[in-house]
């Protein structure tokens, strides 16, 4: 309560000039606005090794990019060509496809294993740590490997039952294309930790939240969809954005399988043929850049969206007269002592 | 309606592991009646309201409301655990109130009271909100319907969740220690709506620490100690003239 109080008092200028809408709090001797202190004249504390090592590194700086604009191996002349080259932004095209089916089924999955570990099922909890012990615990370059060679171990998918003539056999079209196993590859790594940071968000949520919806009739389903999931969504948010950022330079990786259209592959392509690694691989880092700059962007309006009904209100969002006298029954008092908390800003 | 009990408690008990919680609870509450359940922390008040709606489920004895046993099916003479969805049918007709309101924080005041009515009773958006304007006129916060839990005073939560409650049309209202988390000040708001409530016939159940409150508006007081009921009656004579030394010896501490 007093904590919005004391910040206007310490914003409020010297000359006292009272907030014109602010009553003077029941209960208080006197407005603490009356008679404002007087504002301190001191000295400022001096940091000059600051300002030395800021100029340091600003010198270090410009020594490093007046020579990297002259060496020749940077190709720079190259860089301007292939950036917007057709098929460097093709490949920025896959990259980002990637990146969304792939963060699409690691959240579905995820949220599915998340689920799972919460159950009282001890047969789908030890499932669920199972998939996460072995996806977290082997590096996503062995799996990628691993998915772009399950052509090879699985050449047709059976139906049937086993050591028998099997009913129906069709070939296995999924992995040998490569761009899905890509996306399956990275979903399936990216699930375990995803489940992990649903897991938490659902785990925030406090428990009376659940016990409130279950008292009022609703169903368990109702619950999470109502109740807990959009509360859970505001501690899951931040943390995935970071793994959509992380997913986008991931997707690098599926040269493991081996997968070359996507920005890094079809760039190493390109450079391969002309012998310039160096212009390429800038040409690159810019285009990953512009997309975690986008998503950045992107994740900060998401948190906003999420964190409604909490934080405090904006000034002069509520009225700051107190709240009417309750019409309601015979026999409650007057306005009762608490309406004046929405009085706030 | 025939004067049969709204709840009927017979030798009640639970356990929490080797913690016998409640031991042996038996009372009867009339359809209109309001009860109020004292006594110390640990004494078994809480969960025993918390059986009543199914939110714990009960090991021993038989309790029912309205003439249905809660949170089993009884065939033959065998009990049989209710379905989830069952014994969220059980519980349309049983409000409860909590001591930390638990409110839904990203639902303003109308969408908090909306919420179960709309999805659990299938009322349109519409009626559901008419009628959630209607609680909170009824509580006091008509003014208040489009504020976040978060702006609101805890009284004035403590109200929207009472309103919340009531959308559901309970035959039955608990409410555990309503007032336990409240500043002193907003007390009083919080127990007029609830006596408002009592007058208007509802039956209550009520854990609480009001004294005063027990005294003005309950029908039955049960003082409650180490899962047992250790005195019931008319809350006068109870608070005035207490039989059991521990009543007294709670009493002299509270009062």
């Amino acid at each position: 309560m007093s904590e919005p109080e004391s910040d206007r008092m310490i914003e409020a200028e010297p000359g006292g000039n009272r907030e014109s809408g602010r009553k003077p709090r029941a209960g208080r001797g006197r407005d603490a606005d009356d008679a404002p202190p007087e504002a301190i004249v001191a000295i400022p504390l001096r940091h000059p090794w600051r300002n030395v090592v800021a100029v340091l590194l600003v010198l270090g700086l410009a020594v490093f990019v007046l020579d990297a604009a002259q060496r020749s191996d940077y190709g720079w002349s190259d860089v301007g060509k292939y950036i917007f080259d057709r098929r460097i932004s093709q490949a920025a095209w896959v990259t980002l496809w990637l990146t969304i089916y792939a963060m699409i089924g690691a959240i579905v999955i995820g949220l599915l294993l998340a689920i799972m570990r919460l159950s009282p099922n001890p047969v789908l909890k030890s499932i669920a740590w199972l998939y996460i012990w072995i996806f977290r615990g082997t590096p996503v370059y062995v799996q990628l490997v691993f998915w772009g060679i399950v052509s090879l171990i699985y050449p047709v998918f059976t139906l049937g039952i086993p050591f028998m003539e099997p009913w129906v056999t069709i070939p296995n079209e999924v992995f040998t294309n490569l761009f899905i196993t890509a996306v399956i590859g990275l979903a399936l790594n990216e699930a375990a930790y995803m489940s992990e940071i649903v897991r938490a968000g659902l785990l925030s949520v406090d428990e009376g939240q659940e016990e409130a919806s279950t008292a009022l009739a609703m169903s368990w389903g109702q619950t999470m969809r109502y109740v807990v999931v959009p509360q859970a969504m505001k501690i899951i948010i931040p943390p995935t954005g970071n793994e959509v950022i992380s997913m986008l330079k991931t997707t690098s990786l599926v040269a493991a399988i081996p997968l070359s259209i996507d920005l890094y592959g079809v760039s190493r392509g390109i450079s391969a043929v002309t012998f310039t690694p160096v212009p390429l691989l800038i040409v690159a880092s810019l285009w990953y850049l512009l997309f975690t700059s986008v998503l950045m962007v992107g994740q900060h309006f998401i948190e906003k969206r999420f964190s409604r009904g909490t934080g405090r209100l904006k000034a002069g969002k509520e009225p700051v007269t107190p709240g009417p006298a309750p019409t309601a029954v015979p026999g409650t008092p007057a306005p009762p002592l608490g309406t004046d908390f929405g009085g706030k800003g | 309606m025939t004067d049969a009990p709204m709840v009927l408690a017979e030798r009640v008990s639970k356990n929490f592991g080797t913690n016998k919680v409640l031991r042996g609870i038996s009372l009867e509450v009339d359809p209109g009646e309001v009860l109020c359940i004292v006594g110390p922390s640990g004494s078994g008040k809480s969960t025993f309201l918390r059986c009543i709606n199914h939110l714990e489920r009960v090991d021993g004895g038989r309790l029912s409301v309205d003439g249905q046993l809660v949170g089993y099916r009884q065939k033959g003479d065998k009990l049989y655990e209710l379905k989830l969805k069952e014994a969220a049918f059980q519980r349309q007709e049983i409000g409860m109130v909590f001591q930390r309101f638990n409110l839904f924080p990203h639902l303003t005041a109308v969408e908090n009271i909306i919420l179960a009515p709309m999805r659990v009773k299938g009322l349109s958006k519409a009626k559901a909100t008419e009628r959630a304007k209607e609680l909170l006129e009824r509580v006091g916060l008509g003014d208040k319907g489009d504020a976040y839990p978060a702006h609101l005073s805890g009284g004035q939560q403590q109200r929207v969740a009472i309103a919340r409650a009531l959308a559901m049309d309970p035959k039955l209202m608990l409410f555990d220690e309503p007032t336990s988390a409240l500043d002193p000040e907003l007390v009083g708001e919080v127990l007029d709506v609830m006596k408002e409530l009592a007058k208007s016939g509802m039956t209550m159940i009520v854990v609480t620490h009001e004294m005063g409150f027990a005294r003005e508006v309950a029908d039955t007081l049960v003082f409650m100690d180490e899962g047992v009921v250790v005195e019931a009656g008319p809350p006068r004579q109870i608070l005035s003239d207490p039989q059991h030394d521990r009543t007294k010896a709670f009493l002299s501490k509270v009062l």
